[in-house]
């Protein structure tokens, strides 16, 4: 339960883009900044600092050396296992719109790369995808990533960006959660290093996978992370919930994190941090 | 008579005719014995035709039902010189989801499960079956203790899902989760898991990651509940008849899935109109699965169990 009711932002988001092409608003500090500040800046607030979500390539175009990104399993996509229809219609629908619209076969990219030299395996989740969740195909993908690192003995880095489990996929949703974790639990058998990028968001049923389980789990600024969704929370316990609630400071305050990361410093510490590995 | 669900009602009629006669006979009011045979039989198959016959909205009533068997009367049905074993080690005991060592006739196990309580005060004591962070905690040392031990996991799932709370949160239920199926991926023992109420998403497959999943007939299992899914997808909690359908959350859907290995009988009227054949039915099933595991190696255990989870799910290529 949980995690699905934190709806996406897609729509609020639309109606922004449709505000204005030139100029966004900071939905931290509500400064309205121009546009391509804002994306010079890494989609970074440079008024207040607030980490705005990068789809996958930018994330990659930010993270691996330039030219190194090798894509792999792009192919794999969607489809539609349960013929499932809800109240806007089949998910199969839904699902090519997501692909139109992204130019992306499914809410995770993956393949190889070099992060300052150091080769690593990357999946970088996109939350533009069905709000990054986890569907068959993302965890078909990252437990194939996880195989190609275990096989070659090269690091593997998650970046997560997803609201948990595809509900139009039930049950084979919830067993990725199982797959995945089963994928990156053998790269301990070998020593692979495995380092869960969390941004935001980073919840449910992928907070409660694979991105809690990296042998370094490292934060964006301000990310909302956690397993739950605040509503249901509230409604459960019958209390509002402090402001800072499942936020990156609030998730590393608790110990489950190593460290936060501004994004402009994310490539050296991971480089860092993989300098310390002794093949 | 305690709450009997809608279609039920044929059957809760024919039982009460039944129970009139039994007494009327009793008093001596006349020979009623081929009538009453008659109107049993009848009762027992209405009781099939509608159970057979249950729809997955149907299904979440029964897995729900206030008088389905919980933990409790499983350990005392099934098994025997059970030992439980309590804390995490790290924040507390949690009763929600409890385990100890246990013996299945002389195979021995380590049971674990979630644990829902049977009246309200129960319930509140057990949180309703929904387990915090220190209850996956507990659950994974008691299955690195039966890893130490050589004895198998028995894991018993039924419950509505891991608990949403500000102090679960802080403990990282999303953490304590995520660690158990990453640990029992690599468990060097056979593991057995049957849902036999209520599968509830992360907080189902936290004690769930098996060599061999099994599901009582009318248990259902999901990523999330038919509510849940319904006042997301469809805006509407009223659509949660609709959300069941879609969501595929049976025991047979799951078995055509690929999701489940077996799919354990209950009586004709579920379990809870008869206990006991449902114990012995898990019971068997349980010893049939142990016994299949128990000759196998770690090393292929482990890699059998990768191999399970890494097929799980369909996409296109």
């Amino acid at each position: 339960m949980g995690w699905f009711t934190k709806k996406s932002k897609e729509p609020s988001g639309k109606k922004q883009h449709h505000h204005d092409e030139i100029w966004i608003r900071c939905q931290s500090c509500s400064a309205h900044i121009f546009k391509q500040d804002f994306l010079n800046n890494i989609s970074v607030c440079p008024k207040c600092g607030w980490h705005g979500k990068l789809n996958a390539y930018e994330r990659i175009g930010i993270t691996l050396d330039s030219g190194t990104f090798r894509e792999m399993f792009e192919t794999v996509r969607p489809c539609d296992p349960l013929r499932f229809v809800d109240g806007k219609g089949p998910y199969s629908e839904k699902a090519e719109q997501a692909r139109a619209k992204t130019k992306l076969n499914e809410s995770v990219v993956t393949g190889t790369g070099k992060i300052n030299g150091l080769e690593v395996v990357v999946g970088v989740m996109d939350f533009r995808f069905l709000g990054g969740s986890l569907g068959s195909g993302t965890g078909e993908k990252i437990l194939q990533a996880a195989n190609y690192a275990y096989d070659h003995r090269i690091p593997y880095i998650i970046f997560s960006a997803s609201g948990g489990a595809r509900m139009h996929e039930g049950i084979l949703s919830l067993m990725q959660m199982a797959k995945t974790c089963a994928g990156v639990a053998r790269l301990d058998e070998r020593r692979v290093p495995f380092i869960s990028v969390l941004t935001d968001p980073t919840t449910g049923g992928v907070s409660a996978s694979f991105a809690m389980v990296g042998d370094v789990n490292i934060a964006e600024p301000g990310a909302l992370i956690g397993f739950a969704g605040r509503r249901v929370i509230e409604q459960t316990i019958k209390q509002k919930l402090p402001e800072d609630f499942q936020t990156a400071e609030f998730v590393l305050e608790h110990g489950f994190l190593d460290a936060i990361v501004h994004r402009r410093d994310m490539k050296g510490a991971l480089h860092l941090i993989l300098s310390y590995y002794n093949r | 008579m305690e709450r009997e669900l809608e279609f039920e009602k044929p059957v809760v009629e024919l039982e009460r005719a039944i129970e009139k006669l039994k007494n009327s006979a009793a008093e001596n009011k006349g020979d009623f014995g081929p009538h009453i045979e008659e109107l049993e039989k009848k009762c027992e198959e209405r009781k099939r035709e509608i159970y057979d016959a249950l729809s997955p909205w149907q299904t979440v009533q029964v897995a729900r039902h206030p008088k389905r068997p919980v933990l409790h009367d499983y350990i005392s049905l099934i098994f025997k010189d059970f030992v439980e074993l309590h804390g995490d080690r790290c924040f507390g005991d949690d009763r929600a989801l409890i385990g100890g060592f246990a013996k299945l006739d002389a195979q021995k196990v380590m049971l674990v499960g979630h644990s829902k309580g049977k009246n309200i005060d129960e319930n509140v004591r057990r949180n309703f079956g929904m387990a915090k962070p220190e209850g996956y905690r507990k659950a994974l040392r008691l299955m690195r203790l039966a890893e130490k031990f050589n004895v198998p996991v028995v894991s018993f799932i039924d419950t509505s899902g891991a608990y949403p709370g500000l102090d679960a949160e802080q403990r990282g239920q999303a953490e304590a989760i995520a660690r158990n199926l990453t640990e029992m991926a690599k468990l060097e023992i056979p593991v057995v898991a049957i849902v036999t109420g209520e599968g509830g998403s992360g907080g189902a497959l936290g004690i769930g990651v098996a060599d061999s999943v099994l599901m009582l007939a009318n248990a259902v299992y999901s990523v999330i509940s038919p509510e849940g899914c319904a006042s997301i997808l469809w805006r509407d909690a009223s659509y949660s008849a609709q959300a069941a359908e879609s969501l595929k959350i049976t025991a047979k859907s799951l078995l055509s899935l690929g999701v489940i290995d077996e799919i354990v009988k209950e009586p004709a009227g579920g379990a809870h109109s008869n206990h006991q054949a449902t114990a012995n039915a898990i019971k068997s099933a349980l010893l049939k699965h142990l016994k299949k595991l128990i000759p196998l190696s770690p090393q292929k255990l482990i890699q059998r169990r990768f191999e399970k989870f890494s097929e799980m799910g369909k996409f296109t290529k």
